[in-house]
């Protein structure tokens, strides 16, 4: 029974201390320097992702590929038919001039040589974006463009300073310019935003379309998350089965096993 | 007779399998008195198997080029069946085989397990530990992600600190002047081939002398000395089926460990799976911040500790090669730590220590604070040697008693 216990609450404490490891210390993330960044959690309701996907297809796949991830698969997953994604978020066209097939992988129709001439750089393939930066970091940055009349595009930004991206989402929320304070020690800190000029949409509708573009990204990084953790339960449960059942295994066999006192 | 005698005499006139058996499993006699710390060689094999099935799986879809890597990569995690399944078992097997180890090893360390007549043994498993290093190290550029290829590049130029032909060894290694595709080429060559069959020829070398001087155990004596009527020892019992089904229990504990990972996070908060790995390679632009994969930051850390690059990485290739002298630095003949002095354990536990901080401090970016504590725990880690070496030699010992406590 000794054993029992000892076993059953080390591996329970194990799991708890995978659950604590996985959840508390996100180390690494490749942080700009800046503000502090808001704590995000993603939303995945299919209704969530595909204003999502909307606004990443009107406003984002200009520049930016999702390649790795194919659009039959993006449908599959938010609940579309093959037949509504093409025909309302495919507007790519392939090598022929022609609408993207939909089992094609999500590009973009910008060139990469227009792209260098344009930014300098080729924008960056976003379909990882959210395992690379995290979710905080996308939250934070798309709510943190302002207007600098100082840099070639017109925008800042203050969790990526000197940023190459256009602030792409402006007439949305229109523009905005950080407000900082001293802090006594000659440091500027940021205290919020001030809005310049209004955009089409309120500071909440702008939030919650930024938040469903993060869930969105946070989707294309990690689209098998849900079907992981489903199958990761029944998994689990079968395990500890499983256990149980060699505990008693190993108790019948060691039954004759003598004690040396 | 019946039809399976028959078959297997019939099998036994021609190969030895009912001996091999009985030899290595159905009487091999192992101390009764195996505790906790007993359960990681069994599952060391279990990670093995999983890492070349899983391997196996991924090979049939990764591309070793260094334009299409990564995609295969994503191709495996998105598009084929399971394939995100394999791929985590094989990045969380990755991490799961050093934590395994590293506690086989601190079993062996803590219960005297190198000693006469188990040097072989030892060193054995410290090769397998070298193998495995050269494995992982290999395995880790395959992703081809900013991590891979960084990290590949600062380990590779560590060798260009060897004088004279220092340059040259690491343009033999990768096989170009940057870590490059053909680099790439070649790391996968040797580790889908060449390290995986060294590391099965070694563990496989590492049971026969198991076999051939039986096993330690916790009390440190040994079971032969003390046999009943019958021959067999006292305090022994055959492998199968007690050991197996007690191992089975293991198994079972460090699979709810594995696939928790697996399931619940793959990343372990860029434990296992670095943020950074993320992005594909880009010999243009450098990473913020390299650090290797947790399992080698205890030797990173005195790598960086060392302001002289050469004697750096002299310093980091001595902290595991001394482990090799493991069973002649201990001159105690007594190898159970139940047993041994108080200053011992001091020592092991200082040991201990120092090692998980220097694995901590390998993990962060250069601070001079964290400089000051990797030396100083790098001085504590090879200081446990050379303590080791002269308290052993007159060190007052607790009797050792003739059977296993169980």
């Amino acid at each position: 029974m000794k054993f029992l216990n000892h076993l059953t609450s080390f591996s329970v404490a194990a799991v708890a201390a995978v659950g604590f490891i996985a959840a508390v210390p996100q180390t690494g993330y490749t942080a700009g320097a800046g503000a502090d960044l808001e704590h995000f959690s993603p939303v995945r309701t299919d209704r969530a992702l595909q204003r999502g996907a909307r606004t990443f297809m009107n406003y984002c796949q200009g520049c930016h590929t999702a390649e790795y991830q194919r659009y039959s698969r993006l449908a599959e997953d938010i609940g579309l038919s093959e037949k509504d994604m093409l025909e309302n978020m495919v507007f790519t066209t392939d090598a022929n001039g022609e609408q993207t097939k939909v089992g094609s992988l999500i590009g973009t129709n910008m060139s990469k040589e227009y792209a260098k001439t344009a930014f300098g750089v080729v924008p960056p393939n976003l379909a990882l974006v959210s395992r690379s930066r995290g979710v905080d970091w996308l939250y934070t940055y798309m709510k943190a463009f302002y207007l600098d009349e100082s840099r070639p595009l017109g925008a800042n930004n203050t969790v990526y300073p000197n940023v190459g991206m256009p602030h792409v989402l402006a007439d949305l929320q229109g523009w905005q310019k950080p407000v900082y304070h001293d802090d006594g020690e000659g440091h500027q800190v940021l205290e919020g935003y001030q809005q310049v000029t209004a955009g089409k949409l309120s500071k909440q509708e702008y939030d919650a379309t930024v938040s469903d573009l993060v869930s969105f990204l946070d989707y294309l990084g990690d689209p098998n998350r849900e079907a992981r953790h489903s199958l990761g339960i029944k998994v689990m449960l079968f395990l500890f089965l499983f256990l149980a059942l060699a505990i008693l295994l190993k108790k019948e066999y060691w039954k004759d096993v003598p004690h040396n006192s | 007779m019946s039809k399976i005698s028959d078959t297997m005499a019939w099998i036994d006139e021609r190969i030895p399998l009912t001996d091999t058996w009985n030899k290595h499993v159905g009487q091999y006699y192992a101390p009764k008195n195996f505790n906790f710390w007993y359960y990681f060689g069994s599952l060391a094999l279990l990670v093995l198997v999983i890492q070349i099935v899983t391997g196996i799986f991924l090979t049939m879809n990764y591309k070793p080029d260094g334009e299409l890597a990564f995609k295969s990569v994503e191709y495996i995690m998105r598009d084929v069946n399971w394939g995100w399944l394999i791929r985590y078992m094989h990045s969380t097997g990755a991490s799961m085989f050093f934590v395994v180890v590293y506690l086989h090893m601190m079993r062996g360390i803590m219960y005297g397990s190198y000693k006469k007549p188990r040097e072989l043994l030892w060193i054995f498993g410290m090769l397998i530990y070298l193998v495995l290093m050269a494995e992982a190290f290999m395995g880790y550029l395959l992703p081809w992600g900013q991590m891979s290829y960084w990290g590949a590049q600062v380990i590779i130029s560590l060798f260009g600190a060897i004088p004279w032909v220092g340059d040259a060894i690491t343009l033999w290694l990768r096989g170009d002047y940057v870590v490059s595709d053909a680099t790439l080429n070649r790391f996968f060559a040797l580790h889908v081939i060449a390290m995986p069959l060294v590391l099965v020829g070694l563990v496989f070398v590492h049971i026969i002398a198991l076999h051939e001087v039986g096993s330690n155990n916790p009390d440190g004596n040994d079971i032969k000395k003390v046999k009943g009527p019958d021959g067999k020892p006292l305090d022994g019992i055959p492998f199968h089926p007690y050991y197996s089904v007690k191992d089975l229990v293991g198994v079972a504990v460090f699979l709810i460990i594995f696939f928790a990972i697996v399931f619940f996070a793959p990343e372990m908060g860029g434990y296992f799976l670095e943020h950074a790995n993320f992005v594909p390679a880009d010999p243009l632009k450098t990473p913020e911040h390299i650090a290797p994969v947790w399992y080698f930051t205890p030797y990173y850390a005195i790598l960086r500790a060392i302001p002289i690059k050469l004697l750096g990485v002299l310093a980091m290739f001595a902290a595991i090669a001394v482990l090799f002298f493991l069973p002649w630095i201990d001159r105690n003949p007594v190898r159970s730590i139940r047993y041994r002095s108080t200053a011992y354990k001091v020592i092991l536990a200082a040991f201990v220590i120092s090692f998980l901080i220097l694995g901590y401090y390998g993990l962060q970016p250069v601070t001079p604070l964290g400089t000051f504590i990797s030396r100083l725990c790098s001085l504590i880690y090879f200081g446990f040697f050379i303590a080791l070496f002269f308290i052993s030699k007159n060190e007052k010992t607790k009797p050792v008693p003739e059977r296993v406590n169980y």
